[in-house]
């Protein structure tokens, strides 16, 4: 056992002795994404780009696989079945320059209050946005005037304030991109995440 | 009132609010905790249930039986099978800007990732590591498995 140790110990200081033996296996994105892990082990470099590409770690070596979806599921089935919900994001709209909902937000709200409903430890992210007429300043501070009255409304609804966090995104995040100081009803809007 | 009494009442209320915690940011919350399930905070071991919220630095365990679902502020998503260690190391992540730094270590045990808009906003500030690997996260779903190598 003190050799095995000592010659890890001597063959650290070339290169690092695994310590753990690893898979790896890039899942398929629901909205059909091209996306990528790249695997860095014993100073080489695998990328995975394909879903059900795998990689699997040894002694001081990494190797690409193909996985699949039953492989997957008798590895991983404990993990992925404690996956969260996924947040869910609703749009709340307001009229021009200021912090007054249109109409056909108010149903939106019941939508939102249904889903808080129906998830475990549910918490609240409220993000301002505004459209591009206006300066950056004045558009923060408004987006995030927007999501401090959104925020205030659903406390009033008996949300605890601990689970809504508030912040503003200013006009960095249009829906719809539009040149500067251009009006545009659909930026202005509050997102509502629910996680 | 002099400079070295400001200073001495700053550091009073810095050494109060650290005390209090007031300071440490949440970064995420556990929304499922299935079987044993344990956080492991500056040398104490608390156990965890749904609606915990986690800071920089925790490090998350399951037991034999346990499993554990978080949603970190960014959205990411990190589940965790049974017996597994996961270190989240570093994170950080600016609600306005979305610029962040997500870092976390499998030590032992599954994992599944579903990243968040830290790894969106800038592809190279999500990291996901075991102690012999380091993943880049471009944006994407995975899972990962890391079994100790025992020494005989």
């Amino acid at each position: 056992m003190k050799s095995l140790i000592g010659a890890c110990a001597a063959a650290a200081l070339l290169a690092a002795c695994a310590q753990t033996r690893d898979t790896i296996v890039l899942l398929p994105e629901k909205d059909g994404r091209q996306t990528a892990v790249i695997v860095h082990n014993a100073g080489k470099e695998v990328t995975l780009d394909q879903p059900y590409a795998g990689a699997k770690t040894g002694a001081r070596d990494v190797n690409g696989y193909q996985s699949s979806p039953g492989d997957v599921q008798t590895a991983f089935g404990r993990a992925l079945a404690a996956q969260p919900p996924r947040p869910v994001s609703f749009q709340l709209y307001f009229i021009e320059g200021s912090d007054v909902f249109t109409d056909e937000t108010k149903r939106v709200v019941d939508q939102i209050f249904a889903e808080i409903a129906n998830r475990p430890a549910p918490d609240v992210v409220v993000v301002g946005h505004t459209d591009r007429v206006g300066s950056d300043q004045s558009n923060d501070a408004l987006s995030l005037r927007r999501a401090e009255l959104v925020r205030r409304e659903l406390m009033s609804r008996g949300i605890a304030n601990e689970n809504i966090q508030a912040s503003g995104r200013g006009e960095r995040e249009p829906l719809v991109p539009t040149a500067d100081n251009v009006s545009e009803p659909r930026n202005r809007r509050v997102e509502i995440i629910v996680r | 009132m002099s400079i070295q009494t400001l200073l001495r009442i700053a550091t009073g209320l810095v050494a109060a609010c650290a005390f209090t915690g007031v300071f440490a940011a949440d970064i995420g919350q556990i929304k499922v905790a299935k079987g044993q399930v344990s956080v492991e905070r500056g040398g104490q071991v608390m156990p965890a249930t749904a609606g915990m919220r986690l800071q920089a630095s925790d490090v998350v365990k399951t037991g034999a039986d346990g499993s554990v679902g978080i949603t970190m502020t960014d959205n990411s998503l990190l589940s965790a099978g049974p017996g597994s260690v996961l270190a989240l190391n570093t994170y950080a992540f600016d609600t306005t800007t979305y610029q962040g730094k997500f870092d976390a270590t499998l030590k032992q045990g599954t994992l599944a990732v579903v990243s968040g808009k830290i790894a969106k906003q800038s592809p190279e500030a999500m990291t996901v590591r075991t102690p012999s690997t380091i993943l880049g996260v471009r944006g994407t779903e995975f899972v990962i498995s890391a079994e100790p190598v025992t020494q005989q």
